[in-house]
């Protein structure tokens, strides 16, 4: 029997198991759409933009592991997707994106919302399809939820005719692939598993610095084993947040730029450096000759073009995370690396730093500062499963910085492209994947601004999500490198600046102008509770209420206006160069 | 230094757009790329001569593996490759001075495949030395067109498996 183009579509997306889509219709897309009319299996989530349809899909794969789906029209729909891709791209998460495009006959004439979809994301997707024939439709599907998944993840992209969408085929799943250019190295190279414990057992300074490569391939539980087998001490990128607890004491938190200050000066002071699952990127290493400079590098990615990109490695291993990280541990156990002597001056050594250096800001029962109420959210919700996504700049360094995570999967963030708007829409999609989990979002007032009327999307679907904003009342991280590098020129960073203000303006007072939009009235208007809190003591009580309602809760945290991030590392510098507060 | 860059890829539309790509986003200069099919109509064969140092050549024949239609890649040994380009080149020419253009091109085994009251065109194939001596001697006459195919090359010997 023959079926549509967009009923093997379907069908291949349930061979794929597809049980959700995050989308919005379009007039290319109505035979997908009314093949998706009803759908007994496929769930698809109106959303209300594209971009928040990619970010839904990508926080869905990150919390769940699957391949997260997303569906968008031909030419301006698939263009606001642009933004979703490019992050989940940044960031290696599988996605698949699914555009309408016009029909074949009309294709490069400039037709009614023509795009050239697959042209335009080229730099960004992992690969991309332009389907020209119905009967290649189910070969794509499978190619494309293969290539996202498998390897170093990423996006793949299937732009797909109106016509080939109409076009009738006998359907038939293939069961073989044939990609003879696409053949990932998953396992690691024994004898360079061999050589690099062999540099474990005779380092007396190690530390492993792994990130999101180590998640993807759900190695957190091999890393900790490891790293608790021979008694190295773990720090993680942002994209790495959640491999080890965050009250592991051997978890010296995320390294970089507003890492912490024991974290940067253990991985300056190592002699070796582990590194799985992580590219060395400029936001981590700092100025990139001084990074670590008496530490050999055993570097282990599932990406081969990763290693050797940025810093020479001694040992460089090409594999998944899990395979080495096991191969790993049984080698250590065969050289019987008795961790806790060899490295006890080491530990100590971080110990006393951890002491002296700790993550610090100004306690005070009258100022409202965000990281209190970071810390309030981290003890409130301390539950193996709550999924904390955030927006991007100040917000999402303080909750990388005060947020005890738990475990792999739970903390969801934009690293590589850093999207602010991100914090909402991927809640979304996490939420979607795991019902059973808390997810709260931490984000700031202005990036919450950028893709706020997907409220409407989790109101509708009845999405107990808790939203956290952190509101400052300015673009907090731009203000902040204003003030300290550009002279204190807030050049458009203050969020209350209106047509009254004086055009250079660096003194928020009393006097400003009132904030615009009221948030509390803003998640009143979608249908979800809006509560307002100003001191200290009304934190704990509202983060409660919040965790207690079965409803979308906005909590709008009046944080102090000029609270910066610290530690800090200016661009360019070595990391061992910290800002640590105010005062120096 | 220049390298000839030898790529096996897949005969698919859109191919040669992500290869190209490629390069320039990652801030890599092509010198010349030249592509064609091969005896597999499936697969094409690109030769892209670039110039490069080691690092940042290891870095692009990395990235170049990782586009799917990519399936093989030769770094080519210039004393182990035959590389050839194809010119054709447009002189202005006179009643007076054809004969010696064509002496020149005789010692160049250049073939003539058009002749004008004012010009000759020259079809002229060899490596990159012999193919710059050639338009060094045929420039004072005056160049008034020229096009040039990029190198193409294969590896000396049996087919490497």
């Amino acid at each position: 029997m023959k079926i549509t183009g967009a009923e093997a579509l379907l069908r291949s997306l349930e061979n794929e198991g597809v049980d959700i889509v995050f989308g919005i219709p379009g007039g290319v897309l109505l035979p997908i759409y009314e093949a998706l009319y009803g759908h007994p299996k496929i769930n698809h989530i109106l959303m209300r933009h594209e971009q928040s349809a990619a970010h839904a899909a990508d926080g869905y794969a990150r919390a769940t592991g699957k391949v997260g789906v997303c569906i968008a029209t031909s030419g301006p729909g698939a263009t606001n997707l642009v933004t979703g891709i490019a992050n989940a791209y940044m960031d290696s998460v599988p996605i698949v994106a699914i555009t309408g495009q016009v029909s074949t006959p009309v294709l490069g004439t400039d037709a009614f919302q023509e795009a050239d979809i697959t042209g335009i994301t080229l730099p960004i997707v992992k690969h991309s399809y332009l389907v020209k024939d119905s009967k290649d439709l189910p070969r794509i599907v499978k190619e494309a939820f293969h290539i996202a998944s498998t390897g170093r993840p990423g996006p793949v992209l299937i732009d797909i005719p109106k016509d080939v969408a109409t076009g009738e085929i006998d359907f038939k799943y293939p069961e073989q692939l044939n990609l003879p250019g696409y053949k990932p190295t998953v396992k690691g190279h024994a004898k360079q598993i061999k050589a690099a414990a062999k540099m474990i057992a005779e380092s007396k300074k190690p530390i492993i610095y792994c990130g999101g490569g180590v998640i993807s391939a759900d190695a957190s539980g091999e890393l900790v084993k490891l790293a608790e087998a021979a008694q190295i001490p773990v720090t993680t990128t942002l994209m790495g947040i959640g491999i080890i607890d965050g009250d592991n004491p051997l978890n010296l938190g995320m390294l970089g730029m507003h890492g912490t200050w024991y974290a940067n000066h253990a991985i300056t002071a190592s002699d070796l450096i582990i590194a799985l699952g992580v590219r060395f990127d400029d936001r981590v290493t700092g100025k990139l000759a001084e990074f670590a400079p008496n530490a050999k590098i055993i570097h282990a990615d599932i990406d081969p073009a990763e290693i050797g990109k940025n810093v020479p490695a001694r040992v460089p291993i090409v594999g998944s995370a899990k395979g080495v990280i096991k191969g790993l541990i049984d080698e250590v156990e065969k050289l019987a690396i008795k961790g806790s002597v060899k490295h006890k001056a080491w530990l100590k050594q971080i110990a006393e730093w951890r002491r002296d250096h700790p993550l610090r800001y100004g306690k005070s029962d009258k100022i409202l500062r965000p990281q209190f109420v970071v810390e309030k959210i981290s003890e409130l919700t301390a539950k193996d499963d709550t999924i904390i996504t955030t927006g991007v700049g100040q917000n999402q360094m303080w909750a990388a910085q005060f947020y005890k995570t738990k475990r792999a999967r739970t903390f969801i963030s934009s690293g590589g492209l850093g999207t602010m708007g991100f914090g909402l829409p991927s809640a979304l999609g996490a939420q979607f994947g795991k019902p059973d989990s808390k997810v709260f979002t931490i984000d700031g007032d202005g990036s919450f601004q950028m893709v706020s009327q997907d409220l409407a999307t989790a109101v509708m679907n009845k999405l107990p999500l808790n939203i956290a904003i952190l509101n400052n009342g300015f673009l907090g991280m731009v203000r902040q490198w204003q003030e300290l590098f550009h002279g204190y020129k807030y050049s458009s960073s203050c969020m209350m600046q209106d047509y009254t203000c004086p055009p250079a303006c660096s003194s928020p007072e009393s006097e400003c102008p009132r904030y615009r939009p009221d948030f509390v009235k803003l998640a009143e208007a979608y249908g979800a509770k809006g509560i307002r809190v100003t001191s200290p003591k009304d934190v704990a009580p509202a983060i409660k209420s919040a965790l207690a309602d079965p409803a979308v809760v906005l909590i709008d945290f009046i944080v102090n206006r000029e609270e910066k991030v610290f530690p800090m590392v200016a661009p360019g510098a070595p990391i061992t160069d910290m800002l640590e507060s105010e005062t120096e | 230094m220049k390298h000839t860059l030898s790529v096996l890829v897949e005969n698919k539309p859109g191919v040669l757009a992500r290869v190209a790509g490629l390069f320039s986003r990652r801030g890599f200069n092509i010198d010349s790329l030249a592509v064609g099919r091969t005896e597999d109509p499936l697969l094409s064969r690109m030769t892209i001569v670039v110039d490069a140092e080691e690092h940042s050549l290891e870095q692009v024949i990395k990235q170049l593996h990782k586009l799917i239609n990519v399936i093989k890649i030769s770094d080519l040994d210039p004393h182990a490759s035959v590389g050839r380009e194809l010119l054709l080149m447009k002189v202005q020419a006179n009643a007076k001075n054809r004969p010696e253009i064509v002496a020149i091109a005789d010692i160049f085994r250049a073939k003539i495949v058009d002749v004008s009251r004012s010009s000759l065109t020259l079809e002229i194939t060899g490596t990159a030395d012999k193919v710059a001596a050639i338009e060094d001697l045929l420039k004072p006459y005056g160049i008034s067109e020229l096009a040039r195919t990029g190198k193409i090359a294969l590896a000396r010997g049996v087919k490497e498996k």
